[in-house]
C-alpha cells in the first residue's frame, strides 16, 4: 500500500525527514511514534500527497504521489491533526458537502452520511452545528468524514491528542472495528497506549529517522526487559544517581530520574531481593512489565523537545 | 476548463452555497437595499441640487456607477476575510486539498460563487432602478456582463493577496488605501475629469473606473470615454494577471 525508500523532506536547511524506509502491508494498522519534532507529520503530509519529498522514493497504492496525486487522494482518507470542519455547517452538510469533493452524486452522499454518522454515534447531532461540539465529537466527525470515500487507506495525525479518556476510548474502539472491516490504517501518535491497543506494527522515529521497529510486543522484547521495578527514597531527590550506582550490576540496566529509580530486569522479584541485600530500604517499591513507553523514552531520551 | 476541472469546482460551489443558504438575509442589506438607499439619498436627494451632468439627470448618472461599485465592494470583501478564514482558521481549504479537488479547483469555485452573488445582486438591483426610469438604453442588459468581468478583475487578486498574508490585520490596509481610494476617485458619483490631473491616473489603473464607464454607457445608451475595448481589455488584463496569480497562491499556501 506504501513503500518509501530513503524518503527526505527539507524545509530550507531544517531536515524534517532524514532518509526513511517504510513499507505498509494491506489491511495493516501502522504506527508513527516519536516526540514532537521528530518527523512523523511532514511524512503524514508526503504520504498524503500535499507535500512532495525532496528526494528519495515514495509510492502509494502503487502510484507516484507526484504524478498522480489526485488518483491517489481520491483513495485516501484523511483525518488531520488539527480539525479542520466547517464551523458553519451542520454535522451531516460537512459529510455531505465532502462526499461532492470526491465525485460522489448527492443521494450517495446522503446515503454514505448517515451510514457514517450512525458508525461514529453522531447520528442524534446530524443537524447541529459543529461549533459546539466537544473534542470528542469533533474527532468522531473527522474521522467519519475522512471515510466519506470509503478509502483503502486512511491517515489518522495523532487521532486522540487532547481528548478525554471516555472519548479516547471510544475512538479506538471505531478504529479497531475499521481495522478490522481491513481498511489500512496509519497513524502518529505519541501515547503509547494508543499504539499498543491499535498498531501491529510501528516505527519509532526521532530526529527524521526510524531508531526501532517492529510490533509492540518485538520492540520492548528487543529494547527494554520484561520487567521494570521502580524504587523511590525518602530522601530520593539528590540522592537518586548514588542510589543507582549502589544497584549497579543488578538486572540489565539502571535508571536514575529525580523522582525514582527504574531498575530494568527480566525478573523484578529477583532484582529486588538484591537491592535489599545490598542494604538499601526504599520506601516504596512497583513492580511492574515493561511497556511501550520505557522503549520510547530509552529510544528517544528523556530531554523536553519543543 | 475540461471535465476534470468543472466537477471539483462546482463541488466547491456548492460548499460556499450551502453555507450562504444560512447567511443570504444578512448579506441582503449590503447587497441591495444599501445600494438602493444611496440611490434615493444621492440620486434623488444630491441629485436635486445638482441637477444633471453632462446634460444627463443626476439619478440616471449614478446608478450605473452605485452598482459597479457594489459589484467592486462585494468582490472585494468576500474575498478578505473569507478566504483568508478558509486558509488560516477553519482550515477548509485544506480540508479540500485532502481530496481530489485541486487549488486551482478551489479558486473556481470561489470566483463562481462570487460570480452568482454579484449576478443576483446587480439583476435586482437594476429591477429596482427601471422603475426610476434610470435605464435609458436596452444595452443596459450588458451590465450584468461587465459586473461580472468586474467581479473576477477584482476578486483574483484580492484572493492572491488574503492567500499570501499571516494577519488579517493587513485588510486594514487594503480597506484604506485600495478599496476607499477606488471608490472616491472611479467616476461612480462624479465625472474624473473633475479629478485634479495628478490624481486621474488612480482613476486609469482602477478596474472599477472601467467598469463604471462600460455600465454607464450602457445604461445611457452613450459613448464611453475610451473605446469599448480598451475598458474591456484592461477588466481583463485585471482578471486575468490576478487570476494566474491567486492560482499559484492558492497553490503555494496548500503545499508544504
Amino acid at each position: 500500500m506504501i513503500f518509501a525508500r530513503g524518503l527526505v523532506k527539507r524545509f530550507g536547511d531544517f531536515t524534517a525527514v532524514n532518509g526513511i524506509d517504510v513499507e505498509v502491508a494491506p489491511g495493516e494498522a501502522f504506527g508513527f511514534l516519536g516526540p514532537n519534532g521528530a518527523g512523523k507529520s511532514s511524512t503524514m503530509r508526503m504520504i498524503s500527497c500535499v507535500s512532495a519529498p525532496t528526494s528519495g522514493e515514495l509510492r502509494i497504492l502503487g502510484m507516484d504521489p507526484v504524478r498522480d496525486g489526485t488518483r491517489i487522494r481520491a483513495r485516501l482518507g484523511v483525518c488531520p491533526q488539527l480539525d479542520n470542519l466547517d464551523p458553519d455547517l451542520t454535522v451531516r452538510e460537512n459529510l455531505t458537502t465532502y462526499a461532492r469533493y470526491f465525485g460522489l452524486s448527492r443521494v450517495e452522499g446522503r446515503r454514505r452520511a448517515d451510514e457514517l454518522l450512525d458508525f461514529v454515534q453522531l447520528s442524534d447531532r446530524a443537524g447541529s452545528m459543529v461549533e459546539p461540539l466537544s473534542g470528542g465529537m469533533k474527532r468522531r466527525l473527522t474521522i467519519a468524514r475522512s471515510m466519506i470515500n470509503e478509502p483503502d487507506i486512511v491517515l489518522l495525525d495523532e487521532p486522540t491528542t487532547g481528548l478525554d479518556p471516555q472519548a479516547r476510548h471510544l475512538l479506538w474502539e471505531r478504529l479497531f472495528r475499521l481495522k478490522q472491516r481491513g481498511t489500512t490504517l496509519v497513524l502518529t501518535t505519541h501515547y503509547m497506549d494508543e499504539a499498543e491497543q491499535l498498531c501491529d506494527r510501528l516505527v519509532v522515529m526521532d530526529g527524521g529517522k526510524i531508531v526501532a521497529e517492529g510490533s509492540p510486543r518485538s520492540l520492548i522484547e528487543t529494547y527494554s526487559t520484561a520487567e521494570v521495578v521502580e524504587l523511590r527514597f525518602p530522601d530520593g531527590l539528590d540522592l537518586n544517581a548514588d542510589y543507582a550506582a549502589k544497584m549497579s550490576g543488578i538486572g540489565e540496566r539502571v535508571d536514575p530520574l529525580p523522582d525514582r529509580v527504574l531498575l530494568y530486569a527480566d525478573d523484578g522479584d529477583a532484582a529486588l531481593t538484591e537491592v535489599h541485600q545490598r542494604g538499601l530500604t526504599p520506601s516504596s517499591v512497583l513492580i511492574r512489565r515493561s511497556t511501550l513507553e520505557d522503549v520510547f523514552l530509552h529510544l528517544t531520551g528523556r530531554t523536553l523537545v519543543d | 476548463m475540461t471535465a476534470g476541472t468543472v466537477r471539483p469546482s462546482i463541488a466547491v460551489l456548492e460548499r460556499q452555497l450551502t453555507l450562504y443558504r444560512r447567511l443570504w438575509r444578512a448579506s441582503v442589506f449590503s447587497s441591495f437595499v444599501l445600494p438602493v438607499l444611496f440611490v434615493i439619498s444621492i440620486g434623488i436627494g444630491v441629485g436635486g441640487y445638482v441637477g444633471s451632468v453632462k446634460g444627463v439627470d443626476y439619478l440616471s448618472w449614478i446608478v450605473p456607477g452605485v452598482v459597479a461599485s457594489t459589484a467592486f465592494q462585494m468582490a472585494l470583501g468576500e474575498s478578505t476575510y473569507p478566504v483568508l478564514g478558509d486558509f488560516k482558521w477553519s482550515r477548509a481549504f485544506h480540508a479540500m486539498r485532502a481530496t481530489p479537488v485541486q487549488p486551482n479547483h478551489i479558486l473556481t469555485g470561489h470566483l463562481l460563487y462570487l460570480l452568482f452573488r454579484v449576478t443576483t445582486a446587480v439583476l435586482a438591483f437594476l429591477l429596482v432602478v427601471l422603475f426610476f426610469g434610470a435605464l435609458r438604453s436596452p444595452w443596459a442588459v450588458t451590465v450584468p456582463l461587465v459586473c461580472a468581468l468586474l467581479t473576477v478583475a477584482t476578486a483574483a487578486p484580492v484572493s492572491a493577496f488574503a492567500a499570501s498574508i499571516d494577519s488579517d490585520s493587513h485588510f486594514t490596509l487594503l480597506f484604506r488605501f485600495v478599496m476607499i481610494p477606488a471608490s472616491l476617485f472611479s467616476g461612480v458619483f462624479f465625472p474624473i475629469e473633475q479629478l485634479p490631473g495628478l490624481i486621474r491616473p488612480v482613476a486609469y489603473v482602477s478596474p472599477l473606473w472601467h467598469a463604471v464607464e462600460l455600465c454607464r454607457s450602457a445604461t445611457l445608451g452613450t459613448a464611453p470615454p475610451w473605446p469599448v475595448a480598451a475598458h474591456v481589455g484592461c477588466l481583463l488584463v485585471w482578471a486575468v494577471a490576478g487570476t494566474l496569480l491567486a492560482a499559484r497562491r492558492f497553490r503555494r499556501r496548500l503545499e508544504d
